[in-house]
């Protein structure tokens, strides 16, 4: 095996791109500890809708709020936009033009953007069938969980637009690189996070 | 001019060159695997008749599955021995995880079912 030592999560740059390895090291690490924590605070949002199954108070449950159509596109373009960031990570380690890379990282901001319009609508539809988050137990438990996921897709999509914008002024710098790294952590991640997601709130509802 | 220069691409070395097709063929069996670990559990729910206990068997089967996937051919967390940190903070995670949230679900669930049957689903 000749491949490149691995010194952090997610795809590591290697020997080419050598300037500020360790620095990189250090923060990607330090990100990484913040996503576990992260990790944490979503499992117990996840305990506490489990907890709040039963909780209906006579008002409409799952089978009545989710459309599987709908989820399962959401699930489609999040999944997605997860390979083209890995694309986009391979075009940052191979390609010393930014073109491809850019490419790729905008195709990955539509489809992010088109995520949360896909969430934003469904939740429309939910307030439209009286699930407002006030009705219910389990319907503040569903609100206080899968839009806290649409929230962090929207943070990641303001990161990649800021990002985009200092590969504009800056080029790819060892500062740009090291961003796009820990970004591409959060965007896997929030791709985990998902799966948990649709899983259990969504497929569990359903069945 | 070459045609290497005019596609700007960096000249690779034969190992980077490798490197390159592995680690893109990781991201596409990465995205396939996660596909189909996707289609499973959305077909038995729109189309199996089976009992809902093996279906929600079959759902968090699958939903493990597909994030072990994640981890190791998108955040490339691998057995390689030098990445043990990343992965002993996961599990550590999981710890806590089934600590904290293993103990919210057994405390209320014991109280539900003391003094509100009604809250269990």
């Amino acid at each position: 095996m000749t491949r490149t030592a691995m010194r952090h999560p997610g795809l590591n740059l290697g020997p080419a791109h050598a300037d500020a390895e360790d620095t990189r090291e250090e923060m990607i690490f330090g990100f990484w500890v913040f996503m576990m924590s992260d990790f944490v605070i979503f499992g117990l949002l996840f305990a506490t809708y489990v907890v709040m199954l039963g909780g209906t108070a006579g008002g409409p449950g799952p089978h009545e709020l989710f459309e599987m159509k709908s989820v399962f596109i959401e699930t489609l373009i999040l999944l997605t936009s997860s390979f083209t960031f890995g694309m986009a990570s391979l075009a940052l380690k191979y390609r010393e033009d930014t073109k491809p890379l850019v490419i790729w990282l905008i195709v990955t901001l539509l489809l992010g953007v088109a995520f949360i319009a896909y969430e934003l609508k469904d939740f429309h539809t939910m307030f439209g069938k009286g699930g407002v988050p006030s009705r219910s137990g389990f319907i503040s438990a569903f609100f206080s969980l899968v839009p806290l996921h649409g929230l962090h897709v929207l943070a990641a999509c303001i990161w990649l637009i800021a990002l985009l914008g200092q590969i504009a002024v800056h080029g790819l710098d060892s500062f740009v690189k090291t961003g796009l790294l820990r970004l591409a952590i959060l965007w896997h991640f929030l791709d985990i996070v998902w799966i948990c997601i649709f899983s259990l709130v969504y497929l569990g509802g359903l069945t | 001019m070459s045609r290497r220069a005019l596609s700007k691409k960096r000249e690779l070395s034969d190992e980077e060159a490798k490197e390159l097709v592995a680690e893109r063929r990781g991201y596409v069996w990465g995205l396939l695997a996660a596909l189909v670990l996707t289609l499973i559990p959305f077909g038995l729910v729109a189309y199996a008749e089976i009992e809902p206990l093996t279906l929600y068997g079959s759902i968090a089967a699958c939903a493990i599955v597909q994030i072990v996937v994640h981890f190791r051919f998108f955040l490339h967390i691998t057995l390689a021995r030098n990445k043990r940190e990343d992965l002993q903070l996961i599990l550590f995670t999981l710890l806590i995880l089934t600590i904290m949230g293993g103990g919210t679900l057994w405390i209320l669930f014991n109280l539900y079912y003391r003094m509100m049957p009604g809250m269990i689903p």
